[in-house]
């Protein structure tokens, strides 16, 4: 009874599976999109932070810091960034502090108190996460402090994003007329939909004065940009690597043990 | 478990004495995995995997205990209190949750190797469906908690995933809509589902272990099965638990863990959804919503439905993806072959092989986006997977001729170790007398 009563069941949802599938086939397949057609996938920007043996280049993910405050911090936040965290990347306590002190020019930290009801602010000390951004104009730019783990790509992509505005092509706009990039919005090829609403950020050569003789190029300024947001994604990367390595040093000698006890325990006993 | 042969209890110490009179505790662990066991000595290395899903198990109760301590299970800060947080600041943060994270896919994937094992090897057949059916339902809560665990984040996939499974429920006639929103607390994912989450995604795994409890309880009445599908005869046929399987158990942990931190450490969010990183938004659909990769096949089911037929389409995909776990329940008694093990069914052997390319198809389909292509994939292979349990199974169980079984298991371990029909009494006289 019970295998009528499947045999039954089984075979209705294969006919009904078929029915779905006659449906598929009859319907015309989608028409392609520019977003489909155009779209490229990130570029290799090199970091050494890529890979299992990624380390991170501390002079540049400085230098990433830099481009980052005097450029993207202008619209874009990074609160789950601590000024306390950039000791990480060999600024000094004191250094840390100042750091912390010249954000009071960019943003500070809002107080409320909670006895007369008055908000207010307070300078920025390095225990604070760096302060929010609030951007009035149009558009929402994103919180970066995850991006390079949010994003497929990661770190290359922020550098291709970063390096890939450019005319929309001439063959895209002939086979898609209507995939016109909007006015205020901004062709690039490596965007999911390819309009971008950020302007581009790194446009000449020297936007950045970097003080350890590095040309600031806006190839490197998108590179060291990147390797600086792969951090805020996850600082904790380069221990996660070497706790890695002592981790399966630990397990590979106790699978050897292991095999050898379990070898001796069964020694002469077939199976 | 009860043949003759099995060793019996004997505390030496005075105080395991003492201890042994007035709570049979230690006697209580040494019948179940000690050397009071007797397991079938043919037991192959995919018989490791029930213990692997015992330790995985554990992994994800030590690693959640501590989580827990520091997650704030409320909507508006459960994203920073993981990704800021737990992540950051937490001693080791990012080692809990990343070994949280890959933990519940390797649970489920040792437990995926485990269910095939027993399909392969006809380990729900008499006398053991009781084991089987504990099994399929340990499996449903392993879904529930791995769901809930991944709305906790509160990430965009986490809020999304969560939209789409409880909308499952208002595809229900009439009560549907009601449901989801009893479900939810609320008529969208907010606070209110979040907590709830939270609170029964604790609650779960202890559920969990309770019915494993049962499992491997059902499992010592008729004791283990193993790779000739063999009834135990006689004790040369079986080995004590202890030493011999925990000895293979740990290498086989061994070689699990050593996996598995290759996962954590190395590549912790390969099997993740990057979007999963992006705060929860109720305004921003994400491009493509898809589950974790374990729950692919069932997805892929579910979407393939897509004629309505006198019920709506998304009803059928709904009744079908439930449907297509219910089935295992009946599996016991939808195959009638006498013979357990796969080895010596060769219709059925062929057979099993094509549902797992079919399962794997399904998990292919069911993390791709819809495509035409593989819209018609899938629903190919939803259909080959019922028409597999309910058509296929009863039929070649009537129709298919086995090969001759073995004896004895001791026989079938002395054939394979090139010993001719002849001098195998006289081997097993041998090896028993070495024992």
């Amino acid at each position: 009874m019970v295998r009528i009563i499947g045999g039954i069941i089984g075979l209705g949802f294969a006919f009904v599976l078929l029915l779905a599938f006659i449906g598929t086939v009859r319907t015309p397949a989608p028409a392609a999109t520019a977003a489909e057609e155009f779209h490229v996938q990130p570029r290799s920007a090199g970091l050494s932070s890529d890979g299992v043996f990624g380390k991170f280049d501390l002079r540049q993910v400085q230098r990433g810091f830099q481009v980052y405050k005097d450029v993207c911090s202008s619209c874009h936040s990074l609160h789950m960034v601590s000024f306390r965290d950039l000791k990480d990347l060999g600024y000094t306590d004191p250094e840390v502090k100042a750091i912390a002190k010249q954000w009071d020019d960019k943003a500070k930290q809002p107080t409320f108190d909670a006895k007369t009801g008055q908000a207010g602010e307070r300078g920025n000390i390095p225990s604070d996460r760096l302060p929010m951004v609030y951007y009035a104009a149009q558009g929402s730019p994103p919180d970066l402090s995850l991006i390079a783990k949010a994003r497929h790509g990661g770190g290359d992509y922020v550098y291709s994003l970063l390096t890939g505005y450019k005319e929309q092509p001439a063959e895209l706009l002939k086979r898609f007329p209507d995939a016109k990039t909007p006015d205020g919005l901004y062709f690039n090829p490596h965007f999911a939909n390819l309009n971008i609403a950020m302007p581009p950020p790194l446009t000449a050569d020297g936007q950045v004065q970097y003080t350890d003789g590095t040309p600031a190029t806006v190839d490197q300024m998108a590179k060291d940009v990147s390797a600086f947001l792969v951090w805020t994604a996850e600082p904790t990367l380069q221990k996660r690597h070497s706790a890695g390595f002592a981790t399966l040093a630990f397990l590979l000698l106790f699978c050897f043990l292991a095999y050898g006890a379990y070898q001796s325990v069964w020694a002469g006993k077939k199976h | 478990m009860s043949f003759p042969w099995a060793n019996h209890y004997e505390p030496k110490h005075p105080l395991m004495k003492w201890v042994d009179e007035r709570l049979p505790l230690p006697r209580f662990v040494y019948n179940a995995v000690g050397g009071g066991y007797p397991v079938p000595r043919n037991l192959n290395y995919f018989w490791n995997f029930g213990v692997l899903a015992g330790a995985a198990l554990a992994i994800q109760i030590v690693t959640g205990i501590v989580l827990a301590m520091h997650f704030h299970s409320d909507a508006g800060d459960a994203f920073n209190s993981v990704n800021g947080t737990i992540m950051r600041d937490v001693n080791a943060g990012w080692f809990l949750r990343y070994a949280h994270a890959n933990g519940a896919s390797a649970f489920l994937a040792v437990v995926y190797i485990h269910m095939f094992r027993g399909l392969y090897y006809g380990s729900y057949k008499a006398p053991r469906e009781m084991v089987w059916l504990l099994g399929v339902v340990i499996f449903l809560l392993m879904m529930a908690t791995a769901f809930m665990g991944y709305v906790l984040p509160w990430g965009q996939m986490s809020f999304w995933g969560a939209q789409v499974i409880t909308g499952f429920f208002s595809a229900i006639p009439v009560v549907g809509e009601w449901i989801r929103v009893w479900l939810l607390g609320g008529y969208a994912p907010d606070d209110a589902s979040l907590t709830r989450f939270f609170s029964l995604h604790y609650l779960l795994p202890f559920v969990i272990a309770g019915v494993i409890v049962l499992h491997i309880w059902a499992l010592h009445i008729p004791g283990s099965s193993n790779p000739t599908g063999v009834d135990v005869k006689s004790e040369q046929d079986t080995v004590p638990f202890h030493p011999y399987y925990t000895a293979k158990d740990g290498f086989g942990l061994g070689v699990f863990l050593l996996l598995f931190a290759l996962m954590v450490f190395f590549f912790p969010n390969a099997l993740g959804d990057p979007d999963n990183y992006i705060p929860a938004n109720p305004l921003t659909t994400p491009a493509e919503i898809k589950p974790e990769w374990y729950f692919w096949p069932f997805y892929a089911i579910l979407r393939s439905f897509t004629a309505d037929f006198i019920l709506p389409a998304k009803l059928w995909g709904v009744l079908a993806m439930f449907s297509s776990i219910l089935v295992l329940f009946f599996l016991p008694w939808l195959d009638t072959s006498p013979v357990r093990s796969a080895n010596y069914r060769p219709a059925y052997r062929a057979f099993f092989w094509i549902l797992v390319l079919d399962v794997l198809l399904l998990g292919y389909v069911g993390g791709q986006p819809v495509t035409p292509m593989n819209a018609m994939l899938g629903q190919f292979a939803a259909a080959w997977y019922f028409l597999h349990f309910l058509v296929i199974l009863p039929i070649i169980a009537l129709m298919e001729k086995p090969r001759p079984l073995p004896n004895s298991i001791t026989e079938a371990v002395l054939s394979k170790h090139g010993g001719s029909r002849m001098s195998e009494s006289a081997l097993s006289g041998s090896a028993t007398a070495a024992e």
